[in-house]
C-alpha cells in the first residue's frame, strides 16, 4: 500500500516535470523572446530590449533558465513578471486565493446538491422527480455559461436589484469584502457543475439499483431505505470521486468565461490578461500551476477511490 | 391440494406490456406445488421463464413485470397480496434464496460477516453479541475453511464457490423452511459444484426443507431432486419424479433435451434439437414446441395443447405422449469422429517445452525491488497435434486452458519453448509479427459470441472481414463465398444483413464458426464455445464443428470445462492442473483406467442426469492460486499423494500404449 501511494506520488512529480519542461520549451518554441513579445518587436527600442532582457536573463542558455525556473518553482518563487514590477509568486497568489474562495463556495453548494439530486433522480428514475430535475440539468449543461450567467444577471441585478452583477472588489482584499458580489459567480457555476456530477451520479445508482446484489438484499428481506444506505450507495457514489476531483480541478484552474463576465479576479482572468499583455513568464507560472493542480487532485481522488474501494484496497493490501 | 402443500403456485401468469400496449406474457399458466421436505426441479431453455418463476415464489418481479393473473401462496399466505413490511417478515427469512451468480449478488463494499449478520438481525431472535458466533457456526456448516478469518473479507476475495457458499449460509441464517435455488453451482467448477450439491442434499434433509431449484443442468437436478418440472417457452410441459422425467420423458422436448446432453458414457455426439424457443412476444396458434418437434401434426399446429395426467402420474403437455418412442435417440446423421492414427497426415502443431508466465516483472520492481517471481502460470508443455485431430484441453478454472491457446494465437508471448507449424518450422511468437499466411492458417473461435462479432455490423460484414483480408475478395465473388460460408453452417443467406442482436445464441455461434471458416485455416482453436449456450444447441454447434472437420480436415484444439462435451468430440485428451499436464492420450484411454488421481477426481464429480448416478467425492474442492514451486502440481489436492517425493520431484512420465502418458510418481500398475 504505502509503497503503491509513493510510486503515484513519485509519477505525480514526474508528470508535472515533464509538464514543466513542455512549458518551457513551449515558450522557448515561440518566435522571439518574452521581451520581443512585450515591447513588440518592431518598435522596440533596443535599449529598452536589451535592459528587459538583462531583467529576465534571458541571454543565458535555455538550460540554465530552466533549471533556475524550475528550481525557483519548486521553492514557490515563479520569477518576476515582464515588466519588472511584482513578483509573479504574489501575483499569482492573490489570485489563485480568489479562484480557491469561488470553488469553494461553489462545490459547498454544488456537490452536496449533486449528490442529493443524483440520487433522487436515481431512485425515482423516469418518475416525477427524476423527470424534473433531469430536465433542468440538461438545459443547465447545454445553455452555455455565458448565456446564463447574463440571463442571471438580468434577473437578479438588473431587474430585481438583489445581488450585484459584476465584482468590483480587486484581487487580495479581504474575504468579507466580497460578499454579496461573490454570489451569482457561485450560483452560476454550482448550477453547472451540479448538472454534470448530477447526471453522473444518477446514471451509476440506477446501475448499481438494477445489480444483482441490489436485488438480492431486496430478497433478503433488508428494508428499502436500508437497502438504499448500506447496499447501493456506497457502491454508487464510488465513481463520483473522481468526477467530483476533477470538477475541482476545473474549478480551481480558473473559470475563465465566468471569471470574465463577472469580472472576477481570479486565476483564469490572470491567464487572459498575462495573454492580453504578453506577459509569457506569468503564462508559463500559470500554465504550471494549473498543471500541478489537475496532477494533485487527481491523485488524491485516485487514493481516496483506493482507499474507499474494498477491491482495490485489499489489492494492494495483501500485494 | 393437500395439507401439506407449502408452496403453492395456481394459474400464474407473468408479463409486460410492450411498447405497442400489447400485454407480452413471459409465463403462462404455471402452476406447480411443492410439499414440506420435497425437493422439486425447474429444468428449461434459457429464456424458458424458470428464474422468472423462483422470483414469483417470493413475490418479487423483475422491473418491468408483474402478475397478470393467479396465485401465489407460500404457507397458506398470499404472497402477491402482502404488505411490504409483511413480504421483507418472509423474504430472506422462512423462505430464502439463493441467487444464480452470488459473485455478483453480495455486495462488494460489504464484508461478508457483516453480509450473514444481516440476515440474522432481520430474521433471528438473537442478541447483536451473539451475532459473530451464530455467523461462524453458519459457516462452519457451509464447510467454509477458516471461517472466523473469512468474516472480515470482502467479496472479492473469495473463489467462486466460496461466495456460494457464503450465499448459502447467508439463506440459512434465517432457518428458512424452504429454499429457493437459481442455477446455484451454474459456472462452478465440476467438484465445486459436486460439493456443494452434496451440502445442499444434506441440508434439506437436515431441516426438512421444501426446495425449488432451477437449473438447465439435468445433472445437478437428478442429484438433489424428487420430482422435476420442464419448461417451454414459459409453459410447464411436464411434470413428474426425477426418474420418470429424466429415464423415460414423455414429452417430445424433454426428450430431446435429454439426449441432447453429452455423457461420459457416450461415445458418440449427442443428437441435437434444431431451432429455437418462440420468443414470448411471438403468437403461438398451437403448441409452443411444434416448430421443433417431429411428432408435430396438424392438430399441433392449430390447437394448444392442455397439461393432462397420464396413468403414470406424470402431467405432459403434448398430444402425443404414447408416440415418443418414435423419436431418433442416437446421432444417426454425423459422420463418426474421424480417426487419426499415429502415421496419418502430418503435424499441424508442436508445442515444445512451452513455459507461460502472467507475472512481469514491471520496471518500478526491476529497479527498486528484487522480490523472487511466481512460478509460471503455464510450464513445461509438450504436445504434438496432428493434422486433422481433436485435441481436447480439459482442466478446472486456472489450469491454464485459455492461456495455452493464447500463447498459440500469438496473443501472449510464451516465456520459454516454442510452436512448430506444420512440422516446418517455429511460428513467430507475436501475432503482429507472423506471416499472413500463419495468420491465415490459425484462428481462433471465442466463449462468448456476444463479445467477438461487433454488434454494429451485419453478418455479411462480418463475414467479409477475413474474405477480403486473405482472400481479396470483393463484389459478387465475395457475396456468394459469403452465402456459401452461412450454408456452410447451416444458415441461410437471409442472415446477411442481420445484426448479431437478432441472432439467437446458437446462431451467433454459428457466425463465429463460419467467420473462421472464412479464412480456410488448418487449426481452429476453440475456447469453450459452447459453454454459454443450452445443452440443446451445444449439441447442434459440436455436430457442426464435427461436420466441418469431415469435409475439410481441419485440425481442432478445443478446450472446455466440461468433460463429457470434450470426450464426445475429441480424438485425443490432455489433461491440465495448475497450467502443467497431467495426463494425455486417445479419448479412451484417458476416460478409462489408468488414471492419473486428478482425471480420477474430476471425473468422479462429473454428474449424470440419471437419478440412479452417484458422484464420487474424492478430493476437496480448494481453489489454489498458484501453481506450488516443486513437486507435483496436484500435490496439495491429491488423495492419492505418496509423500515427500510429490512435493519436490516433477513426477515422471509414466507411458502407456498408443501414446497415453500420465504424469505421476505411483508406478505404471497402481494407478
Ligand atoms: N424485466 C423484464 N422485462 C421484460 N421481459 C423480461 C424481463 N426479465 C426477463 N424477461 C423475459 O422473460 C423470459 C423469461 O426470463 P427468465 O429470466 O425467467 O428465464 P430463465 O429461464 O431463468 O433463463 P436463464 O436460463 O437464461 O436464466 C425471457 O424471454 C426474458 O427475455
Ligand atoms: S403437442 Fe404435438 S407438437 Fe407439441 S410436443 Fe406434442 S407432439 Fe410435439
Ligand atoms: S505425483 Fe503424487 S501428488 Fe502428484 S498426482 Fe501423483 S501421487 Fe498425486
Ligand atoms: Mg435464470
Amino acid at each position: 500500500m504505502l509503497t503503491m501511494i509513493l510510486r503515484r506520488i513519485f509519477l505525480g512529480l514526474a508528470t508535472i516535470s515533464i509538464v514543466s519542461l513542455i512549458i518551457f520549451a513551449g515558450v522557448e518554441i515561440l518566435p522571439g523572446d518574452a521581451c520581443t513579445q512585450y515591447l513588440e518587436q518592431d518598435q522596440a527600442d533596443v535599449e529598452l530590449l536589451e535592459k528587459c532582457r538583462d531583467d529576465l536573463n534571458l541571454n543565458r542558455p535555455a538550460h540554465e533558465r530552466y533549471t533556475e525556473w524550475a528550481l525557483g518553482a519548486l521553492t514557490g518563487d515563479l520569477g518576476m513578471s515582464v515588466n519588472g514590477e511584482a513578483k509573479i509568486s504574489d501575483l499569482v497568489g492573490a489570485r489563485f486565493a480568489n479562484s480557491l474562495l469561488l470553488a469553494f463556495f461553489a462545490l459547498l453548494v454544488g456537490v452536496p446538491l449533486a449528490m442529493l439530486l443524483g440520487v433522487i433522480t436515481g431512485l425515482w428514475r423516469d418518475r416525477k422527480p427524476d423527470i424534473i430535475f433531469s430536465t433542468i440539468a440538461i438545459f443547465a449543461m447545454t445553455i452555455p455559461e455565458f448565456v446564463s450567467a447574463t440571463l442571471l444577471i438580468l434577473v437578479f441585478s438588473v431587474w430585481l436589484g438583489w445581488l450585484p452583477g459584476i465584482v468590483l472588489t480587486s484581487a487580495g482584499s479581504p474575504i468579507s469584502e466580497f460578499f454579496p458580489e461573490i454570489l451569482l459567480p457561485v450560483i452560476v457555476l454550482s448550477l453547472v457543475m451540479t448538472a454534470h456530477v448530477m447526471r453522473m451520479v444518477r446514471s451509476s445508482v440506477i446501475e448499481v439499483m438494477a445489480s444483482d446484489y441490489v436485488q438480492m438484499a431486496t430478497l433478503k428481506g433488508v428494508p428499502y431505505w436500508q437497502m438504499v444506505f448500506r447496499h447501493a450507495l456506497p457502491n454508487a457514489l464510488l465513481p463520483a470521486i473522481n468526477v467530483v476531483a476533477l470538477t475541482i480541478a476545473w474549478l480551481l484552474g480558473g473559470v475563465v468565461v465566468i471569471e470574465v463576465v463577472f469580472n472576477y479576479p481570479g486565476l483564469g482572468r490572470m491567464m487572459i490578461d498575462a495573454i492580453s499583455d504578453r506577459d509569457l513568464p506569468v503564462v508559463q507560472a500559470i500554465a504550471l500551476i494549473v498543471a500541478s493542480i489537475y496532477v494533485c487532485i487527481n491523485l488524491t481522488a485516485d487514493l481516496m477511490t483506493m482507499i474507499a474501494n474494498p477491491k482495490l484496497r485489499t489489492m494492494y493490501l495483501r500485494k | 391440494m393437500s395439507a401439506a402443500t407449502f408452496i403453492n403456485i395456481q394459474n400464474l401468469s407473468v408479463g409486460y406490456t410492450s411498447q405497442s400496449g400489447e400485454i407480452i406474457r413471459v409465463l403462462r399458466n404455471v402452476s406447480l406445488s411443492i410439499n414440506r421436505g420435497e425437493s422439486i426441479g425447474l429444468v428449461g431453455e434459457s429464456g424458458s421463464g424458470k428464474s422468472t418463476l423462483a422470483l414469483a415464489a417470493l413475490g418479487f418481479f423483475k422491473r418491468g413485470l408483474r402478475a397478470l393473473e393467479g396465485d401465489v401462496e407460500f404457507d397458506g399466505i398470499d404472497m402477491l397480496a402482502l404488505e411490504r413490511d409483511d413480504l421483507q417478515a418472509i423474504r430472506g427469512g422462512r423462505l430464502a434464496l439463493i441467487p444464480q451468480n452470488s459473485g455478483q449478488s453480495l455486495t462488494p463494499t460489504l464484508r461478508i460477516g457483516l453480509q450473514v449478520a444481516e440476515a440474522l438481525r432481520l430474521h433471528s431472535q438473537l442478541n447483536e453479541s451473539d451475532f459473530e458466533a451464530r455467523v461462524v457456526e453458519l459457516l462452519t456448516q457451509v464447510r467454509l475453511p477458516e471461517p472466523a478469518t473469512l468474516l472480515s473479507r470482502f467479496p472479492h476475495e473469495l473463489s467462486g464457490g466460496q461466495q456460494q457458499r457464503v450465499a448459502v449460509a447467508m439463506a440459512l441464517a434465517g432457518e428458512p423452511d424452504a429454499l429457493l435455488l437459481d442455477e446455484p453451482t451454474t459456472g462452478l467448477d465440476v467438484t465445486t459444484q459436486a460439493h456443494i450439491l452434496e451440502l445442499l442434499r444434506d441440508l434439506a434433509s437436515e431441516r426438512n426443507m421444501a426446495m425449488l431449484y432451477v437449473s438447465h443442468d439435468l445433472g445437478a437436478i437428478s442429484r438433489v431432486c424428487d420430482r422435476v418440472a420442464v419448461m417451454y417457452a414459459g409453459e410447464i410441459v411436464l411434470k413428474g419424479s426425477t426418474k420418470q422425467v429424466l429415464l423415460s420423458p414423455r414429452h417430445p422436448y424433454a426428450h430431446g433435451l435429454l439426449s441432447s446432453i453429452p455423457r461420459l458414457t457416450q461415445t458418440s455426439l449427442p443428437l441435437a434439437l434444431d431451432g429455437r424457443p418462440p420468443m414470448p412476444s411471438e403468437t403461438i396458434t398451437g403448441c409452443a414446441f411444434a416448430d421443433r418437434c417431429a411428432l408435430a401434426d396438424e392438430r399441433c399446429r392449430s390447437t394448444p395443447p392442455t397439461l393432462k395426467q397420464l396413468e403414470s402420474g406424470e402431467k405432459v403437455r403434448c398430444f402425443h405422449p404414447d408416440r415418443i418412442d418414435q423419436l431418433p435417440v442416437v446421432n444417426k446423421t454425423v459422420t463418426q469422429k474421424g480417426n487419426v492414427s499415429a502415421d496419418h497426415g502430418g503435424d499441424a502443431l508442436g508445442l515444445n517445452q512451452l513455459a507461460i508466465s502472467y507475472a512481469k516483472p514491471s520496471l518500478w520492481n526491476q529497479l527498486f525491488s528484487n522480490a523472487s517471481m511466481p512460478p509460471a502460470t503455464v510450464d513445461n508443455i509438450n504436445i504434438l497435434i496432428r493434422t486433422g485431430e481433436t485435441l481436447g484441453l480439459v482442466g478446472e478454472s486456472g489450469s491454464g486452458k485459455s492461456t495455452i491457446l493464447k500463447a498459440i494465437a500469438g496473443l501472449i508471448s510464451p516465456k520459454t519453448g516454442h510452436l512448430v507449424l506444420n512440422g516446418e518450422g517455429r511460428l513467430t511468437p507475436k501475432v503482429e509479427n507472423r506471416s499472413a499466411l500463419h495468420l491465415r492458417q490459425i484462428q481462433m473461435i471465442f466463449q462468448n459470441p456476444d463479445d467477438s462479432l461487433n454488434p454494429r455490423h451485419n453478418i455479411a460484414q462480418i463475414l467479409a472481414q477475413p474474405l477480403r483480408l486473405y482472400f481479396s475478395l470483393t463484389g459478387e465473388e465475395l457475396r456468394q463465398r459469403s452465402i456459401e460460408l452461412l450454408e456452410r453452417v447451416r444458415l441461410g443467406s437471409h442472415y446477411l444483413d442481420r445484426r448479431p442482436s437478432q441472432l439467437s445464441g446458437g446462431e451467433k455461434q454459428r457466425v463465429a464458426v463460419a467467420r473462421a471458416f472464412a479464412a480456410e485455416p488448418a487449426i481452429v482453436l476453440c475456447d469453450e464455445v459452447t459453454s454459454a449456450l443450452d445443452v440443446s444447441v451445444q449439441a447442434a454447434v459440436l455436430d457442426l464443428l464435427n461436420e466441418l472437420k469431415a469435409q475439410r480436415g481441419t485440425t481442432y484444439i478445443f478446450v472446455s470445462h466440461d468433460l463429457a462435451v470434450v470426450k464426445a468430440i475429441s480424438n485425443r485428451v490432455a489433461v491440465l492442473y495448475q497450467g502443467r499436464l497431467c495426463e494425455i492420450g486417445p479419448v479412451e484411454a484417458v476416460y478409462s483406467k489408468p488414471f492419473h488421481p486428478y482425471t480420477d477426481v474430476l471425473l468422479g464429480a462429473v454428474l449424470e442426469p440419471d437419478p440412479n448416478f452417484m458422484p464420487k467425492l474424492s478430493a476437496d474442492d480448494v481453489v489454489e492460486l498458484s501453481p506450488p514451486k516443486t513437486g507435483c502440481p496436484f500435490q496439495r489436492r491429491c488423495p492419492r499423494k505418496l509423500g515427500k517425493i510429490c512435493d519436490t520431484d516433477v513426477p515422471p512420465g509414466r507411458i502407456f500404449d498408443n501414446g497415453h502418458q500420465i504424469n505421476c510418481h505411483i508406478p505404471e500398475t497402481d494407478l
